[in-house]
């Protein structure tokens, strides 16, 4: 029984190395924490670009997200 | 390993609009509700309350609600989306042939419903998603940090619930193993929540329902995108990519 479905499931695909994932998830989180940042943070608790245009333009995607707005 | 970022932007992309067309049918009206109460109250409250100068200050803001619910709402899903496709590619990757799921497309999925569980539906039940006129500006900061500080606490319990059943599940099999990897996360959660301040801020006079209603647009939108990176990166994957029986 064990044996028979062990047979009938597909093979477990090959895991990526994570040598190799590492400096895409680099890549990926740094992308990852801008956006969210500006879309998410920017002129609410925190401020760097010093100008309420980004915070106004994406206000409403920011608040569907849920991110604590003003 | 790029061609798979690459695909998970591409999801995201495609997560975004159809999240778009969700949050414009379903977010924006209760949005827009939600700022006709805030102005209705800052008018009555014009004389003699100091913050009626900050939400004038809004009123007058260098973005008008016409490009925010359009331009400004697509252009926020949409990076938005390109960042969590990114995140959902590498995690993805980390996930495949590691979580014992057999098939990429499980793996997608699976992997998109715990992102979206950790990511935004434990950090809601904790912080809901709020609409204009919702929260007291001089507590933003108080309730970024603690926002930040559920997601943070979320995600990392979360991943070590999937390690702990990766570890269990060699000996009690995969099934019990992520009932009580699922039991884990659920208490430390709790007590995480319960540990970290409330806040209630919704004004008395602000109408229920269209607090519901922005709170379920909010997790619909959430929704959108991670199931819809999920499923397109599946789809975009499952193929090429797929074991051979």
């Amino acid at each position: 029984m064990v044996q028979a479905s062990a047979i009938s499931l597909p093979a477990p695909a090959s895991a990526i190395p994570l040598r190799e994932i590492l400096p895409w998830a680099i890549f990926a989180f740094a992308i990852a924490f801008v956006a969210m940042y500006l879309v998410g943070f920017e002129e609410g608790a925190w401020t760097v670009v010093n100008s309420n245009v980004v915070h106004e333009f994406v206000h409403d995607a920011r608040h569907l997200a849920g991110l604590p707005c003003h | 390993m790029g061609s798979l970022v690459m695909r998970g932007m591409l999801a995201g992309v495609l997560a975004a609009v159809l999240a778009f067309c969700f949050a414009t049918a379903f977010g924006e009206p209760a949005i827009e509700q939600a700022i006709a109460v805030e102005e209705a109250s800052a008018a009555s409250s014009h004389e003699h309350d100091e913050s009626a100068g900050a939400d004038a200050a809004e009123a007058a803001a260098p973005v008008s609600r016409g490009v925010q619910r359009t331009f400004g709402l697509a252009v926020g899903l949409g990076v938005l989306g390109v960042a969590l496709g990114g995140v959902f590619a590498i995690l993805f990757a980390l996930a495949r042939g590691r979580l014992g799921l057999g098939s990429d497309r499980v793996t997608a999925l699976v992997v998109a419903v715990l992102a979206f569980t950790s990511a935004y539906l434990v950090p809601f039940l904790k912080y809901p998603a709020n609409p204009p006129a919702v929260g007291h500006p001089e507590t933003i900061e108080a309730r970024t940090v603690a926002y930040v500080g559920m997601f943070v606490c979320s995600v990392l319990v979360m991943t070590a619930a999937v390690l702990l059943q990766r570890r269990l599940a060699a000996g009690s099999g995969a099934w019990n193993a992520s009932l009580v990897a699922a039991a884990v996360f659920v208490l430390a959660m709790a007590v995480v929540g319960w540990g970290l301040p409330t806040f209630s801020e919704v004004p008395d006079a602000f109408p229920a329902n269209t607090l519901w209603e922005f709170r379920i647009a909010s997790m619909g939108t959430q929704l959108f995108l991670w199931l819809g990176t999920g499923l397109v990166f599946a789809a975009l994957t499952g193929r090429p990519h797929a074991p051979s029986r």
